[in-house]
């Protein structure tokens, strides 16, 4: 199996996250939830049952020292929001580990000529996987750089053979209540399973990644396992996890936020600092970790900072309209 | 010790109780920020709680009347101490979202006064308390005379402008906005229908 680096060259130089804390990131997980627990009364979830990263083949590549400043393991995958196992961001990690990822069947249908199916062990080993260190900016205006480990969408789209009317890619996530409590929650606002769509030529974009991994090994199940996609250009609510169905459509399929808000949160969602969201400004972002009394306030960019890279497919479109 | 001297140790005793009370909740997020406990974004949380943390205060204080009246005076005593530690969380809750959303850039202030109506209200709410806190001193009580109970009125239009804050806030659950407009409601109902009952004249008890 081939390793290959993909590097975005316009992300400048920076520390590479301290062995220290990437090695302990274990202990450190530990240590922090039991004594949390210990003081809250609650029961802490061992650090090791609710993570199964299990390595992927994959090996360290040289020229990480041209990433940008990622963010460290313990806030990948600790800070989330995966509404189907509860709203905190600290939900996903505590309960995600109840979802089943063995097996895993993901459907590929519609407007394709060889409709059909993926299971795990096509993920993860039936693809050429590549390192891909991605800007993640949320809409809530926080932002990490995540080393993702994955393959083009295009890569998958193309066995299935998209048909030339196909015009839109669907996507859906799991979801199973007896697995996810907050799919089971009376106070659930989202109509699931949690949907997601792309326009065939951002789906068939070279950046659009089916990402399996993270930091080497295979994603934690609170970051989406087994499978998801990273869109880094867009806002993460795009980056679609835990995927079961992808299919290919003529028409603009809807999207989970697009129907919950619409007038705040779009189909398109790029990444676009002059385009405030309805009850904040988008102009600024926490790059996480962040702290009070050094928040990391950074300057969002255009498209997250992949412009040169996106730009073009959204030529003469009136980006406050269509966000 | 004569009964007069007892009386003013138990006063001073129960006040510095409520006051460690009113700053419990705030050692115990100092605490949880600075031992790592609020994940990679312990601002936010921060800013929500201590946001939190001053609609429950108005609360408190919006109650001393009503309970007193009852017979429970417990809270009409250190009512005084109730409302300043509130107007403290709010502050805390204001200068976070300087430090954090606006980095203390007057432009950026502005904007965001201009453009997001909840900040608006929000901010008009915590101006509304400020000259409370700052008249809060018996100095300030007996310099100003009857005057002084006029301006503690403000606190009902800033309670009206905190609920507005949190209901143009509310993204998916609106149950927080629900839950603290029926109490505000329901506390300034209570007022509403003393006022009525007093003819409009004559202060607050």
């Amino acid at each position: 199996m081939r390793k290959r680096t993909y590097i975005d060259r316009t992300i400048k130089s920076s520390d590479i996250t301290p062995e220290p804390v990437f090695l302990n990131r274990r202990s450190l997980i530990q240590a922090s939830t039991s004594a949390m627990a210990a003081f809250l009364g609650t029961p802490a979830i061992a650090a090791e049952q609710s993570i199964h990263s299990l390595p992927l083949d994959y090996r360290d590549d040289p020229d990480r020292s041209l990433a940008d400043q990622q963010t460290p393991y313990d806030a990948v995958t600790t800070y989330n929001n995966f509404y189907e196992f509860g709203t905190d961001k600290s939900d996903p990690a505590r309960y995600a580990h109840e979802m089943t990822t063995d097996p895993w069947t993901i459907k590929v249908g519609g407007l394709v000529n060889q409709p059909g199916a993926l299971y795990l062990e096509d993920v993860l080993r039936g693809f050429d996987l590549e390192e891909r260190i991605y800007r993640f900016r949320c809409v809530e205006a926080w932002s990490m750089v995540v080393p993702w480990i994955g393959f083009p969408l295009s890569s998958l789209l193309n066995r299935f053979q998209p048909k030339a009317e196909g015009r839109y890619v669907a996507f859906k996530t799991l979801h199973r209540r007896s697995e996810m409590r907050g799919a089971r929650s009376f106070t659930s606002v989202i109509d699931w399973p949690y949907r997601e769509g792309l326009r065939m030529d951002e789906a068939m974009h070279p950046l659009t990644l089916v990402a399996v991994g993270l930091y080497g090994k295979t994603l934690p199940n609170q970051n989406g396992a087994p499978l998801r996609l990273v869109v880094p250009w867009k806002y993460g609510f795009k980056s679609i996890k835990s995927i079961v169905e992808i299919r290919v459509t003529d028409r603009q399929p809807q999207t989970s936020w697009q129907m919950l808000q619409p007038q705040e949160y779009g189909f398109f969602a790029n990444v676009n600092p002059d385009v405030d969201h309805p009850r904040w400004s988008q102009r600024y972002e926490r790059r996480l970790p962040s702290s009070v009394f050094n928040p990391n306030r950074v300057p969002t960019m255009p498209f997250n900072g992949y412009a040169d890279q996106v730009a073009g497919l959204y030529e003469g479109m009136d980006l406050t309209r269509y966000y | 010790m004569s009964k007069r001297d007892l009386n003013k140790l138990s006063r001073s005793a129960s006040r510095i109780g409520v006051l460690a009370l009113c700053c419990a909740p705030l050692a115990f997020l100092a605490w949880q920020t600075f031992a790592n406990q609020l994940g990679p974004d312990p601002a936010k949380y921060l800013m929500q709680s201590t946001g939190e943390w001053g609609l429950r205060g108005l609360v408190l204080v919006l109650l001393a009347s009503p309970l007193s009246q009852r017979g429970y005076r417990f809270i009409l005593r250190h009512r005084r101490i109730l409302g300043v530690a509130t107007f403290g969380y709010l502050t805390l809750h204001f200068l976070l979202f300087a430090q954090v959303y606006v980095g203390w850039s007057g432009d950026l202030l502005r904007e965001e006064l201009r453009e997001r109506p909840y900040v608006l209200v929000g901010f008009a709410a915590w101006l509304c308390l400020a000259p409370l806190a700052a008249t809060s001193t018996n100095a300030a009580m007996r310099l100003m005379g009857r005057s002084w109970w006029s301006l503690q009125r403000l606190v009902y239009p800033a309670v009206v402008l905190a609920w507005l804050h949190i209901f143009w806030l509310a993204r998916s659950d609106v149950g927080k906005a629900v839950f603290y407009g029926l109490v505000y409601a329901a506390l300034l109902a209570w007022r509403l229908g003393r006022l009525r009952r007093r003819g409009g004249r004559g202060r607050a008890a």
